[in-house]
C-alpha cells in the first residue's frame, strides 16, 4: 500500500537540511547517509549520496529518473556470489 | 472477422467475448465500453453494423484507454527505466527473480522458469 498523499513524501529532516545547504552554496559534495528510507525529491537530482547498505556506503548519483524512489533502493543490502561449485557458465 | 481500431480483428464470437482480444481491454472494460456505446453485448461481432462498430471504437478512444502497441511500449519503457536507474526492482527484473519481495527459496517458478539444478557436482556425475 502506498503512502497517503496528504502527508507528502517522507525525507529525513537532517538529510533535507544538508541538501538545502549544498544547494544554497551550489556545491556538489557526496553526502554520506544512513537515511535509506528517504524519498528522492527533485532537489536531490545531481547530487551524489553515499548510501549505507548495512556494511558499506555505496555511491549513488541521483538522476531525474530516480525521483520518487527511495535512496535504499539503490544500495542493495544482500550480495549473492553464486552457489559454491556451480559452474558460472550461466550467469544471471 | 471484423476490424476494430486498426489492426484488431476479433472473430465471430459475441462482442462481449471478442472485445477482450484487444490487448489492454479485459472483461470489465468491455462491459463499460459496450454500455457507453449502447451496444447489446450478446450480438455476434460479425453481425454488428458499421455504425455500432464505430460507436464502440469511439467509446474506446474517448475513454483514454492505452491499448495494443502503445500499452506494450509503455510497459517496456517502465521496465527500461527501472533497469537503467539500477534500483532494486530493476535488478530483480534483470536477474529474472520476483520483484515484489516473494520468497525464492522455494516456488517463484513463474519468474525463475524451469528448475535447473545448481551446486556442487560430484566428479563421477560430471561425465553426464
Amino acid at each position: 500500500m502506498g503512502r497517503s498523499l496528504k502527508k507528502g513524501p517522507f525525507v529525513d529532516q537532517k538529510l533535507l537540511l544538508k541538501i538545502d545547504k549544498l544547494n544554497d552554496t551550489n556545491s556538489k559534495r557526496p553526502i554520506k547517509t544512513w537515511a535509506r528510507r528517504s524519498m528522492i525529491t527533485p532537489d536531490f537530482v545531481g547530487h551524489t549520496f553515499m548510501v549505507h547498505n548495512g556494511k558499506d556506503f555505496l555511491s549513488v548519483f541521483v538522476t531525474e529518473n530516480m525521483v520518487g524512489h527511495k535512496l535504499g533502493e539503490f544500495s542493495p543490502t544482500r550480495r549473492f556470489n553464486g552457489h559454491s561449485g556451480h559452474n558460472p557458465k550461466i550467469k544471471g | 472477422m471484423a476490424r476494430l481500431l486498426g489492426v484488431e480483428i476479433p472473430n465471430e464470437k459475441r462482442i462481449e467475448a471478442s472485445l477482450p482480444y484487444i490487448y489492454g481491454i479485459g472483461a470489465t472494460t468491455t462491459k463499460r465500453i459496450l454500455e457507453q456505446a449502447g451496444v447489446d453485448p450478446n450480438i455476434r461481432t460479425g453481425q454488428l453494423t458499421d455504425d455500432q462498430l464505430s460507436k464502440i471504437a469511439h467509446a474506446v478512444t474517448s475513454s483514454g484507454l492505452v491499448i495494443e502497441g502503445d500499452l506494450r511500449r509503455e510497459l517496456q519503457s517502465n521496465l527500461k527505466r527501472l533497469t537503467s536507474i539500477n534500483c532494486y526492482r530493476g535488478i530483480r527484473h534483470r536477474r529474472g527473480l520476483p520483484v515484489r519481495g516473494q520468497r525464492t527459496s522455494t516456488n517463484a517458478r513463474t519468474r525463475k522458469g524451469k528448475r535447473k539444478t545448481v551446486g556442487v557436482m560430484r566428479t563421477a556425475k560430471k561425465g553426464k
